[in-house]
């Protein structure tokens, strides 16, 4: 993993008249295949948050962007991006120049703006891809309209690139986009097994490839094997929490700065962390995209994406998920950083509740600005969410 | 048998010595800089008070902020869980518990037996708890113990908006420059803690009857406030401030017949 992810960089951070290659930054949920079916490297600025986080980088990023003129109440990413891009620091240097910006606001609303700021610093074309949000279908209007930017984001990147676009080359990036989300579908399922052979903490981990890369031969073949190593743990009844008791599960984005801290504190507990709705978020729209008409499907796929819908939705997708899994409890993150992810939680947790009838704890802190990470309070209200479930 | 539960808050440290179904000796010291010390303090302060030696305890349980300093604990446990067991001890019909302490306040639902069914804290702010009190009391320059009798005086709640403690604290400076009564003043404040606190119960769903817990059930000014808000009466227990620690105390001795 560290090494494709650092191959990844390198070459995006190669000269481009040595690459040849053009560099598109591209929000987490956008459709990325047709990029890389025209050769360009996507570079996401998300991932990158989510490095800052981890190395502990966001204080400094987000006081930066601050110190800019940004509100303390906007994404963490969105400060941490928008102040390493200033400052040309922050993990591994800071991200490659853009030569154009690819945003679908299917994942939130904050990423117009984002992307809008860093278009304006770089001076590089914005591809603005707007997916209505679905509260309880998807209607003729909304595929429409999502269908006809399809054919305008081809266009666009023929114009940035200088190229035609190739659209038997797009068929088969798309079936790679589709095999690697089903194997990383398959890799979250071993989690199915009691006791589970990895735990979400893991699949925040693996997560960066489905995430940066989906579309090439190099997820497939990773997934490919790391799936083989589970089932490979399943068999030999290795878990990843040892003594595991608790099953539960995980909502909302990964505390970054705190992933070793976090999971610590579940294993202590003998509670094992089986799936979430985040890493499972790579994999959700798989019943709507098709291998034989990739690009056809395109439109549908990126729109109904697990955040583009509304709370009822949200709620039924995690009581699948706890139903799936066999999930003891849930734990849900409510996240200062990202709004369209923690609005509606406390309804989510009255209706898993109420269905269910299963216990949830929710935790508030950031995924990226540790300024809002109390540890203290949070391990009482965890050990507490313990002490309940025995 | 003999068991101590230690509660270590973030004000005060509590200690109580349970021997078989009796609650012998208790007490409550400052907690100050030191957690590690306040816990051995009150340890030996309640075996003093009971004229017990250690040798002669079976269990400990630790809980509170500071349950993990508590080295000499068999087991830190949460004070949820202890308030939980130690107000249905003190009051065995209880569903729910308002706790208010020095740094949190948190509302829990238990069922028939005690144990904790759902609970809810406050976020990371003071408002709403013991400290913001004490600011309050400072600000007023009135003797915190005061306080609750104070408000009961009140002809109009004077009315408190902000939801931060610092900026809380401006209020009552520019109301008491405006000549604001201080008993009116400090009427609001609890009208102010109630309705935080009132607004979290109600995300789990309080159920009747309720008892309130922790060293700020000491201010009838807050229970009433409360009362007024949930529409019911609030059972506050002379052990009140000692609630978690005799929780502590009781599954420390639970725990020590199962073993």
């Amino acid at each position: 993993m560290k090494e494709i992810m650092t191959e990844y960089y390198i070459e995006a951070k190669s000269p481009k008249e040595q690459t040849g290659k053009k560099i598109a930054w591209i929000t987490s949920g956008g459709p990325v295949e047709p990029l890389i079916a025209m050769d360009a490297i996507p570079v996401y600025p998300e991932n990158y948050g989510a490095m800052i986080g981890a190395s502990k980088m966001g204080v400094d990023l987000c006081e930066k962007a601050e110190s800019m003129g940004y509100a303390s109440d906007l994404c963490s990413y969105a400060r941490a991006d928008i102040a390493s891009a200033v400052i040309n620091g922050g993990p591994i240097g800071g991200l490659p120049e853009p030569d154009m910006l690819i945003c679908c606001n299917n994942i939130c609303g904050t990423v117009l703006k984002w992307y809008e700021v860093q278009a304006r610093y770089y001076n590089v074309p914005l591809f603005i891809l707007d997916t209505p949000l679905c509260h309880t279908e998807y209607s003729p209007e909304i595929k429409n309209y999502v269908e006809a930017q399809v054919m305008e984001y081809i266009k666009f990147l023929e114009e940035v690139c200088g190229k035609k676009f190739d659209y038997d080359r797009m068929e088969e990036v798309g079936s790679l986009s589709v095999r690697g989300q089903e194997l990383w579908q398959a890799v979250l399922d071993t989690t199915m097994n009691r006791p589970a052979p990895m735990t979400c903490f893991d699949a925040f981990f693996h997560l960066a490839l489905i995430v940066t890369l989906r579309g090439t031969q190099t997820v497939v073949d990773y997934y490919e094997m790391l799936l083989a190593e589970m089932n490979q743990r399943v068999k030999d009844g290795i878990s990843m929490v040892p003594d595991e008791k608790y099953r539960l599960l995980w909502d909302n984005l990964p505390i970054w700065y705190k992933t070793r801290w976090m999971s610590d504190k579940f294993a202590e507990h003998g509670a094992c962390l089986v799936a979430d709705t985040y890493t499972s978020g790579w994999c959700s729209a798989l019943k709507y995209m098709n291998t034989d008409d990739f690009l056809g499907s395109l439109a549908e796929g990126y729109t109904r994406i697990f955040l583009n819908c509304g709370t009822d939705q949200m709620a039924e997708n995690i009581m699948a998920l706890a139903e799936k899994y066999s999930a003891d409890g849930l734990v849900i993150h409510s996240n200062r950083s990202c709004k369209p992810y923690s609005l509606g939680q406390y309804d989510i947790q009255k209706i898993v509740q109420k269905k269910m009838n299963i216990p949830t704890l929710i935790i508030e802190a950031d995924m990226v600005d540790e300024r809002n990470f109390s540890e203290s309070q949070i391990e009482t209200r965890i050990d507490a969410f313990i002490e309940m479930l025995k | 048998m003999i068991t101590v539960g230690v509660d270590v808050g973030s004000i005060s440290a509590k200690a109580a010595l349970i021997k078989d179904n009796s609650i012998i000796a208790s007490r409550v010291i400052l907690t100050g800089y030191n957690a590690k010390n306040a816990g051995e303090q009150v340890f030996e302060g309640v075996l003093a008070d009971a004229g017990v030696q250690s040798s002669e305890v079976d269990a400990i349980i630790a809980t509170g902020y500071g349950r993990n300093s508590v080295t000499f604990a068999d087991k830190a446990i949460t004070e949820i869980t202890c308030h939980a067991a130690g107000a249905h001890f003190l009051s065995p019909g209880v569903r729910s518990i308002i706790d208010i302490g020095g740094q949190d306040s948190k509302a829990i639902v238990v069922d028939e037996t005690g144990r904790v069914l759902d609970f809810a804290m406050n976020d990371k702010c003071a408002a709403g708890t013991g400290r913001f009190l004490e600011v309050m009391a400072r600000a007023l320059e009135v003797d915190l113990d005061a306080f609750g009798n104070m408000s009961l005086e009140a002809d109009k709640a004077a009315s408190i908006s902000s939801l931060c403690t610092v900026f809380a604290e401006s209020e009552v400076i520019s109301l008491i420059s405006k000549g604001e009564r201080r008993r009116n003043i400090i009427a609001g404040i609890h009208e102010s803690i109630a309705s935080r606190v009132v607004a979290m119960g109600n995300r789990i769903g309080l159920t009747e009857p309720v008892m309130m817990t922790g060293g700020v059930a000491k201010n009838i000014g807050v229970v009433r406030a409360l009362e007024k808000k949930i529409n019911t009466s609030i059972s506050v227990s002379e052990n009140a401030q000692i609630t978690g620690a005799i929780g502590a105390g009781l599954i420390a001795r639970d725990r020590a017949r199962n073993n």
